[in-house]
């Protein structure tokens, strides 16, 4: 019999194996995964950029229409990244099949980067997708496209982080729901997704700023309008260590095995 | 030759204080198919997750082919395949894709042709487009084995194989197991079906509440531990077992109608002189009965004489 090599090094061929199937999987279930997003965000600007935002004032120089499109980008971004990145790993613990990624070659960080790839992927495509549908509503500007790119990334690779995190954790599908449901969401719509905390009595827009998200969506708009609720440094800041939080994280739950191997 | 598996010194401690192991020492040989035979909660099952990465020893070594299960655990996991006792699969993956997925996890680029002759073999190849949802239990064990076998191991862990499985495709399995044999690939197998070990292993490993008790040559083991035994049907019922037989290990059963006269696998028995005595002792015999000893008796007589 021939021995086929033996693997010393990076695994490519495990990791790809995983990101394609993590795409397989959205792919499968396409309404689910891009089609109800869009609808919902669609809603949104049906919602608040023609029936009430035609009747609001402008925002930092732009109409409220336009004003929401990053907030709206940010909040489809959250909550896809996180159950994305959350169900991909949860699942194959649901199902017991992760018996067969824990006895394969790869690492724990070639596992992190094929899932969390795979999330991000998707949710980076499906806040293009708002994007794209946003503008048949709204004139949209952006002025730093790269920055809007870098910060479309860093968010979508933090929150897939995050969300690889719930999936270990979780216990039951209920878990899974729990923070992106009762955590993310109430968050978002108090970060400033629909309007300025400039516009907030001074106390609220001080208790604003402990709200980590208000930093991330500031940020994401000011790559669009130029204007923000805080420095944009603090929100890329925020975002940096947002995101290495949730890589040491990843990274004790591998070194302990925690909620992965006894 | 060095041993393909060698297990030193493991132990698995849990945080609740229970041992499901305790200091296991094995070497599997290169091209051995080895059974191990154990009564639920034995810590079989621990064992072969150790060796696969699934569960951390608590103590303790193992190297595949030398390669160490935890330094370079890419080499050693990488020659290694596992069918576990669950049938763990996704339900919504069509066959073709769940098999190519277990290849590109382990390390191994696209082979449809590989993939192609092997789901040939576990007759598979017309259900590749199915949902593995849609497939019977018999045949989603055997895309578990194609799973398992698709990054071609070296080593393979069948863990419960034909649990649950009808006749037809456990012939089938045996078939699949000596094949792979036929091809270098070591096997260890646990079973509850002792049959399937008597068949199948060249050597029998006995697990009882995480402690190896034995691990013997199958045929070693069946002449050292098996037992032959002739029963004779009395014309006749004898009250007692007379004198002049004292020499042949005999019992008296069913009232004094059946004289049973039981030896070691091992012992050389001279049946002529005890018929022959018999004989001059008018002791009329109707009918006779022989049985050796399977495994299973060997199994449960070892499992129940030292707990």
């Amino acid at each position: 019999m021939n021995r086929p090599a033996l693997i010393h090094s990076f695994n490519r061929h495990g990791v790809w194996a995983i990101y394609k199937f993590e795409i397989a999987r959205a792919l499968r279930t396409l309404v689910q995964s891009l089609v109800t997003p869009v609808i919902t965000t669609s809603l949104y600007f049906v919602v608040f950029g023609a029936a009430i935002g035609s009747r609001l004032v402008t925002t930092s120089g732009v109409s409220y229409g336009a004003f929401i499109v990053p907030g709206l980008i940010m909040l489809a971004l959250f909550t896809e990244s996180l159950s994305n990145a959350s169900f991909g790993i949860y699942f194959p613990k649901f199902t017991g099949t992760i018996y067969e990624l824990l006895s394969a070659p790869v690492s724990y960080a070639e596992i992190v980067i094929a899932y969390v790839g795979a999330a991000v992927t998707k949710s980076v495509v499906l806040g293009l997708i708002i994007l794209a549908t946003a503008s048949l509503f709204v004139p949209i500007k952006i002025l730093h496209p790269l920055w809007m790119i870098a910060f479309l990334l860093m968010t979508a690779c933090t929150f897939s982080l995050f969300g690889f995190i719930i999936g270990i954790w979780a216990k039951g599908f209920e878990h899974l729901q729990f923070i992106p449901m009762l955590v993310i969401t109430p968050l978002t719509f108090l970060g400033g997704a629909f309007y300025s905390i400039d516009m907030l009595p001074p106390a609220w827009r001080a208790f604003s700023l402990f709200n980590p998200i208000v930093y991330l969506i500031s940020g994401f708009r000011w790559s669009f309008y130029g204007a923000a609720d805080v420095s944009v440094g603090i929100s890329l800041g925020m975002t940096v260590g947002f995101f290495a939080i949730c890589l040491w994280l990843v990274s004790w739950i591998f070194k302990t095995g925690y909620r992965l191997k006894n | 030759m060095p041993p393909i598996i060698s297990i030193r010194g493991v132990t698995k401690s849990y945080a609740s204080g229970f041992q499901a192991l305790k200091l296991v020492n094995l070497d599997i040989d290169k091209g051995e198919i080895f059974a191990l035979l154990g009564p639920n909660g034995a810590g079989k099952t621990t064992l072969i997750n150790i060796i696969c990465g699934i569960v951390t020893a608590s103590a303790g070594t193992v190297t595949a082919d030398g390669c160490d299960i935890v330094d370079d655990y890419r080499a050693a996991r990488s020659m290694i395949g596992l069918v576990p006792q669950e049938l763990s699969t996704d339900a919504f993956e069509t066959v073709w894709a769940t098999v190519s997925f277990s290849r590109g996890l382990f390390g191994r680029a696209p082979n449809p042709t590989f993939i192609e002759g092997l789901l040939r073999d576990l007759s598979l190849l017309d259900k590749r487009n199915s949902r593995i949802m849609t497939l019977s239990g018999g045949m989603k064990r055997r895309v578990m084995i194609a799973k398992a076998l698709s990054h071609e191991p070296q080593i393979l862990f069948l863990d419960e194989p034909t649990a649950g499985v009808d006749v037809e495709l456990r012939r089938d399995m045996w078939n699949l197991v000596r094949g792979l044999r036929e091809k270098g690939v070591t096997i260890i197998l646990t079973t509850h079906y002792i049959e399937e070990a008597e068949e199948m292993a060249d050597r029998i490993g006995v697990i009882n509440k995480g402690t190896l008790m034995l691990v013997e040559n199958k045929h070693d083991l069946m002449k050292k531990l098996g037992k032959r035994q002739l029963t004779l049907h009395l014309q006749t019922p004898l009250q007692h077992i007379p004198d002049e037989l004292r020499f042949w290990a005999l019992e008296l059963k069913a009232e004094g109608h059946d004289l049973v006269y039981t030896v070691d696998s091992a012992d050389s028995v001279d049946i002529s002189a005890l018929l022959k005595r018999l004989n001059e002792l008018s002791i009329v015999i109707k009918d006779l009965q022989t049985h050796q000893s399977s495994l299973e008796d060997i199994f449960v007589n070892l499992v129940t004489e030292r707990t």
